[in-house]
């Protein structure tokens, strides 16, 4: 049978992780079909059936599902989820909130966050932040997934033409409601897909210092990410975090700057292509993942750093 | 009110594990333990709950090990009434730990259950969302900030773009993040305090359940090792060895 996943958007259009979450769904199975709820979302329905890895687009538009309340949303993928074998979705905030309402529901053992497809009941997922890789073989019948989307490349958008199925909503319990979101508006590229992230840690020492790391950002078109200590300092807002319980990043540098590099930090980042680390205490365990690293005072080297790129011509922007 | 605060207790979030080398797990004997990080958020807000008047009563579970006591005189010491302990001796998965909880949540009866949004074991985080599920109760998870009304708590939760913020009717299950407080160290006098608080033992097995795993663990590996790096000398060196050998500027 086929593989349902549930994609993630904002009523008008895709959110990148899906095109990952596609990816992973079709090394199970390539029958995939993509479920789209939302509010007005139709959009959605047809941007997704234009992905040449979709088969099937099911499309359900209610006011009801406006804001992906997992009590709502998750009854509907329940009633969905009867004709396939494997209902997966991102390991992000959207998939982790209401995926395991819906293993609840039929009584299935979600296998969380996976990192590679093995077989159809065969997967790897990275256990105690990364530090150990556990193979794992799910017995359930049905099978609930969640993927890591940085583990996955993002399949191709455009080309397909898979059929849009109009499906109906399901009844809502109303024990829940979506008050405000607030959502850090950057020009900058999103964390969790940029070619290069320049991060910052404690060792910035304020949030104005953090000016240091995002000229450097914007001078190399990078997202900019932060270390926990950095986030519950209030340097940065949370959505910067990168670590165990922030997003996992892995861009093709990443350069931590005054991160020491505690083993939650390293679970967000250490699968980064190259990595600098910028740090005034040689000992720092970010070095020890560091490709290339730097002993300095940031304060002295950032600065230097920045006019050094300035003097390179072929960086763009 | 009452709240039921879960707890886990786990390798402590310092500790550098090592991965067994035939493959069947991680060593955990000699290897400090403790309070699963975002459960320590959870019991903080718990008891800071009770402390503001609006809570009369803070109940904390643990499933797991004889050991798993030690968590739960943990949460007793920061200020909860009462503990309950269930006893497993082998390893649960999420789905058997809600419905283990949810049995709980049946016979006590509590208006909110709290609890970490993740545990730093297994990553898996699912447990609160499917005690929800089988609850039929609405759910916060990520929880950053509390404000608990008399038949609703208005919460904000973080998210991959910021921040969230709903209202979820009562009862409900919180799943807290690590910015949610500032978790409390006992004092001496309360953890001896603790000592006498009640702690009611159960044995999971006597609770009827079917708590077969369904996942089975074929191997643990250690992750593909990076190579060592090098270190630059200036930044100068360093541009230049992102742009020539790298090949990333």
């Amino acid at each position: 049978m086929s593989v349902l996943l549930i994609a993630e958007h904002d009523n008008s259009k895709l959110k990148p992780f899906t095109l990952n979450a596609i990816t992973a769904a079709s090394k199970i199975n390539i029958d995939v079909h993509v479920l789209v709820a939302g509010s007005n979302c139709e959009n959605v329905s047809k941007e997704i059936a234009s992905v040449p890895l979709v088969k099937k687009v099911l499309w359900c538009d209610s006011p009801n599902y406006q804001n992906y309340l997992p009590e709502n949303l998750a009854p509907l993928v329940t009633k969905a989820a009867e004709h396939y074998d494997h209902i997966v979705a991102s390991a992000n905030t959207f998939g982790k909130n209401f995926m395991p309402r819906v293993a609840a529901a039929l009584d299935i053992s979600q296998v969380s966050d996976i990192i590679k497809v093995s077989s159809p009941d065969t997967f790897i997922r990275p256990i105690y932040a990364g530090n150990a890789f556990a193979t794992v073989k799910s017995n359930d019948k049905k099978k609930c997934v969640t993927i890591r989307p940085t583990s996955f490349e993002p399949a191709e958008k455009t080309g397909g033409s898979a059929k849009i199925e109009k499906i109906e909503a399901v009844d809502i319990p109303n024990i829940s409601k979506f008050i405000k979101r607030e959502e850090t508006k950057s020009e900058r590229p999103e964390l969790g897909t940029a070619r290069v992230v320049v991060s910052g840690g404690r060792g910035l020492e304020s949030g104005e210092n953090f000016k240091l790391i995002t000229d450097i950002a914007d001078k190399l078109n990078a997202a900019v990410g932060a270390s926990r200590a950095a986030v519950d300092a209030g340097y940065i807002s949370n959505d910067h975090q990168v670590g165990q319980t922030g997003k996992v990043v892995v861009p093709d540098l990443y350069i931590a700057v005054g991160i020491s590099g505690a083993i939650q930090h390293l679970a967000g980042m250490k699968e980064s292509k190259i990595i600098v680390a910028i740090n005034k205490d040689g000992e720092a365990p970010i070095f020890s993942v560091a490709d290339y690293g730097l002993e300095a005072d940031l304060f002295k080297a950032l600065p230097e750093f920045l006019a050094e790129l300035n003097k390179l011509n072929t960086i763009q922007k | 009110m009452k709240i039921l605060v879960a707890v886990k207790r786990v390798i402590d979030y310092n500790v550098q594990i090592r991965v067994k080398e035939d493959g069947s797990g991680v060593h955990t004997d000699n290897v400090k333990m403790s309070t699963n990080p975002p459960d320590d958020n959870a019991v903080e807000e718990s008891v800071k709950l009770k402390e503001s008047g609006k809570v009369k009563e803070v109940i904390a579970i643990s499933i797991g090990e004889d050991k798993a006591q030690e968590t739960i005189r943990k949460a007793l010491a920061i200020g909860a009434d009462k503990g309950i302990h269930v006893k497993a001796d082998s390893y649960i998965e999420p789905l058997g730990i809600a419905k283990i909880l949810k049995s709980i949540v049946e016979k006590e009866k509590p208006d909110m259950v709290f609890l970490g949004k993740q545990a730093i074991d297994d990553d898996c985080n699912q447990t609160g969302q499917m005690l929800a599920a089988m609850l039929n109760w609405p759910q916060a998870t990520f929880t950053s900030k509390v404000n608990l009304k008399e038949k609703s708590v208005e919460i904000v939760r973080e998210i991959d773009e910021g921040l969230e913020t709903i209202e979820v009717n009562l009862p409900s299950v919180v799943s807290c993040d690590l910015r949610l407080n500032e978790p409390r160290f006992a004092s001496l006098p309360n953890i001896m305090k603790a000592k006498k608080k009640p702690m009611e033992q159960i044995n999971a097995k006597d609770l009827g359940l079917d708590l077969t795993n369904r996942i089975q663990q074929i191997k643990v590996d250690e992750p593909p090792k990076r190579k060592a790096g090098i270190k630059v000398a200036n930044v100068a060196e360093l541009v230049s060895k992102l742009k020539n050998e790298a090949k990333v500027l």
